[in-house]
């Protein structure tokens, strides 16, 4: 679905699959990115807390006091594409309640995982985890790394009543 | 009669003698197929082809989109026909797109698909095609693939000569197969023909940057057939020809009393002095009626405007403007070499093609070397005009595309074969058989300045014995051959959609970079769309039931509805939050008369419902969308006019809490 890269020539193509074939030759195959069966002897809980950054963009954000206005901001984007599946009590609705997630989670846990979902469901172990449990995946709402900042806000300013 | 008949034994005759590469079933068909063939036209899976094709639905009315060269269907376009997977002419949102003068009308035959040009090079914006029943044009957006625009065109019957561009696009033309007299003054004896029925040569504004098209100018013609045009190229800019058979003006038994003359006509019209003459004031304002319909992306809905008047200038009253060129045998195609030099037609029951040089054309009309002329339009000597005849090709030639390196490729109904020959030395270097009865062909910017040279796709009309058998209607069919050599060779048979008329190619990079794959939410204006869980709602106002409803993996939002009474007419609006690429929800809702709703992400589409019957009516997702799609569902309850049931509803996070 994200794959994009276009290949515009046969000539590339045949040269590719020439590539392909040779290195088949004396090494292993490759198999298709699918989302690997859990680990059986890794227990995550989903509800405790983890330290994981996740991946994506975001690798190290400083936290100052919550911003009143980014706030305002994040709920806006928050009432539209947010609370078709997310309540911001601790009741799961089609994900998870949301009361608690700036304890629970890094603030680089949640901003990836806003902003890339697909990625952190493929390869952070929390985000596995929680999609094993609730099946239908967090969606890719194309939300903008400074709408995700203030979402943050929003949900800081949430836990901090 | 009896002449038509010699002409149709002596053709048999010929093409029994002609032997293998005339006759429909070649012997060895192995023989004719590159070894390597299945290699050129795979695809390996999760690969992109080379190129987009566009083919016309025919009497589906729609356009098909397939990718060559591995000949995968991408694609179906609705355009002039109702569909009931997508809702288009369902949705309260598209009907307008389907409005007429006659009123709606849920169908067409659509016939040529014209991408549109920038400096005479296909340029991928925008494909046009023509519907030649009801006459319209239609542009498809080819960022969306959603049909945008759709102008009817007054005056006319047949809209067949149609939708060739001019090559920045500045025009979009139709003519009609099917004279007709004026519209307001058509209540005349059919007997009346040669006095009352004219074509009417139309030219469609196409607005450089939005690209809205409108009726400009028509040019009222002699009352033949009008059936193909091209636009001239470089030093023919200016220039566009038509062709037209039935220069006998015969009103019954066409088949026979249309083929009386020798010769009928290329009708070269100069639509820059047309214009010219339009801006100093020398068009006439005359009434008519047609509507023009758009669709916008950001309200998601069409809407329809009609038109009451257009500009009309007639031919024999503005010299200069029209020429005819006598040309053998009914012609069909009149196609325009990359350099704009030639004019290559075709008589469709002629054995040679002529190809008239532009120059000579322009000599000739500065001489005035007339052979006389018709209805007050001067027709040019043949010979004054003609580069060369093209001789011993094919029977029964209709159409020819370009390539790179100098070759034209004709298609020939009868004798079902591609002719390919050298444009300068107007002789024949190969030739093709085609399964069967070849109409149009199409080389990848074949119509262009600048053509490709790679493949060859004849457009079968008929496949007999090509395919599984399916009853008695069987496929139409696509033939891809590879012209990068000498020798064209066969690559590739695929089914089309209805009957693809003519078709298109263009390099698939021209297209991927603009392709849209959701739309903005924010920019959402439609006035019923529920752009947040907060904003889904049910509202009644008298008999009138408007449903607010978002969809996203995984619910429907409002999924339960009380309250619905017997006569009330009930729209479900329906708003897909997602906001990703391939998300799409479908709605369905149980005995609705109409169709489905298939709803892009971030698009709004109503669904109208006027229950026949009191009782549970459940509604649900249809495009499977997740691994909980089997739960996006919800009831609608329906009860009797007179029952006191209040309106409720409930949904997504309110319901979750009442619990």
């Amino acid at each position: 679905m994200k794959n994009l890269h276009y290949k515009s020539t046969i000539t590339t193509l045949a040269i590719a699959g020439l590539i392909l074939f040779i290195h088949a030759c004396g090494s292993k195959t490759t198999t298709p990115e699918s989302v690997p069966a859990p680990e059986a002897n890794v227990v995550i809980d989903t509800k405790a807390h983890s330290d994981s950054k996740g991946v994506g963009k975001f690798t190290d954000v400083k936290l100052e006091a919550i911003d009143p206005s980014k706030a305002d901001l994040g709920k806006a984007v928050f009432a539209t594409k947010c609370t078709t599946c997310h309540k911001l009590t601790a009741d799961k609705f089609v994900g998870p309640g949301l009361m608690g997630i700036t304890s629970r989670r890094t603030p680089e846990w949640i901003l990836n995982m806003i902003t890339d979902p697909e990625k952190m469901m493929k390869v952070d172990p929390v985000a596995k985890k929680l999609y094993e449990e609730i099946l239908t995946p967090m969606a890719n709402q194309n939300i903008s790394e400074t709408e995700a900042l203030n979402i943050l806000e929003y949900l800081r300013q949430n836990d901090s009543k | 009669m009896k002449k038509i008949r010699l002409i149709l034994v002596g053709m048999t005759l010929i093409a029994l003698i002609g032997g293998s590469f005339t006759s429909c079933k070649p012997k060895k068909v192995g023989s004719l197929m590159a070894g390597d063939a299945a290699q050129k036209v795979y695809v390996a899976p999760g690969k992109f082809d080379d190129f987009y094709f566009f083919t016309s639905g025919g009497f589906s009315g729609q356009l098909g989109v397939y990718g060559l060269p591995s000949g995968r269907l991408l694609k179906n376009i609705p355009v002039f026909s109702q569909d009931p997977t997508t809702g288009w002419g369902y949705t309260e949102e598209s009907k307008p797109m389907l409005n007429t003068s006659h009123g709606f009308v849920p169908w067409d035959d659509s016939h040529h698909p014209e991408l549109s040009k920038t400096n005479g090079e296909d340029d991928g914006r925008w494909i046009f095609i023509n519907g030649n029943n009801t006459p319209r044009i239609a542009r498809i957006d080819l960022t969306t693939f959603r049909t945008v625009d759709i102008i009817e065109i007054p005056n006319a019957g047949g809209n067949h000569a149609s939708p060739f561009c001019t090559e920045n696009t500045e025009y979009v033309v139709g003519n009609s197969r099917f004279s007709v007299p004026l519209d307001g003054k058509d209540d005349v004896s059919i007997t009346t023909f040669k006095e009352n029925f004219k074509g009417a040569a139309t030219f469609i504004k196409v607005d450089p940057q939005s690209g809205e098209m409108s009726v400009a100018f028509q040019i009222v013609v002699p009352g033949f057939n009008y059936d193909l045009a091209r636009a001239g190229k470089g030093v023919s800019h200016d220039w566009m020809f038509f062709t037209s058979y039935n220069s006998e003006q015969a009103h019954n038994l066409l088949e026979v009393n249309a083929s009386q003359n020798d010769k009928d006509f290329v009708m070269a019209i100069n639509w820059k002095k047309a214009e010219e003459l339009i801006a100093q004031g020398k068009g006439k304002k005359i009434p008519a009626r047609y509507l023009h319909n758009m669709y916008d992306e950001t309200t998601h809905s069409a809407t329809s405007k009609e038109e009451k008047e257009v500009t009309i200038i007639t031919a024999e009253e503005m010299p200069g403007v029209v020429y005819y060129v006598p040309c053998p045998k009914s012609p069909h195609g009149c196609d325009v070499s990359p350099d704009g030099k030639y004019i290559v037609a075709s008589g469709k029951l002629a054995a040679t093609i002529p190809v008239f040089s532009f120059e000579k054309l322009q000599k000739a009309i500065e001489n005035k070397a007339f052979e006389g002329e018709v209805s007050g339009i001067p027709v040019l000597k043949y010979e004054e005009v003609l580069a060369g005849e093209v001789q011993q090709t094919g029977l029964g030639p209709l159409h020819t595309e370009f390539d790179d390196k100098g070759f034209a490729y004709t298609s020939f109904f009868v004798s079902s074969e591609i002719v390919k020959w050298d444009l300068e030395k107007r002789v024949v270097v190969d030739r093709a058989p085609t399964y069967y009865s070849i109409g149009h062909l199409c080389v990848p910017g074949g119509d262009s300045r600048k053509p490709s040279g790679k493949y060859v796709i004849a457009l079968n009309k008929i496949t007999k014995d090509r395919y599984l058998p399916t009853g008695p209607e069987l496929t139409q069919s696509a033939q891809l051959f590879d012209i990068s050599g000498e020798k064209m060779t066969l690559l590739l048979d695929f089914p089309t959609i209805g009957e693809p008329h003519y078709a298109q190619a263009i390099a698939a990079e021209k297209i991927v970079k603009n392709s849209k794959k959701f739309f903005k939410i924010e920019e959402n204006t439609n006035p019923f769309a529920a752009k947040s869980e907060a904003e889904a709602k049910v509202v009644r106002k008298g008999n009138r039931v408007d449903v607010y409803m978002i969809a996203i993996r995984s619910h429907l939002n409002p999924d339960n509805i009380e309250g619905i009474k017997m006569g009330d007419e009930v729209y479900f609006h329906v708003t897909n939050l997602e906001q990703d690429w391939d998300v799409p929800h479908g709605f369905a809702v149980k005995g609705a008369n109409n169709s489905e709703l298939l709803i892009m992400p971030g698009e709004t589409a109503t669904l109208k419902w006027t229950p026949t019957r009191t009782g549970m009516f459940p509604f649900y997702c249809t495009d499977f969308c997740s691994a909980l799609h089997q739960e996006m569902q919800g009831y609608a309850r329906v009860s009797p006019a007179s029952a006191n049931v209040p309106l409720t509803f409930s949904g997504g996070a309110t319901a979750a809490e009442s619990k």
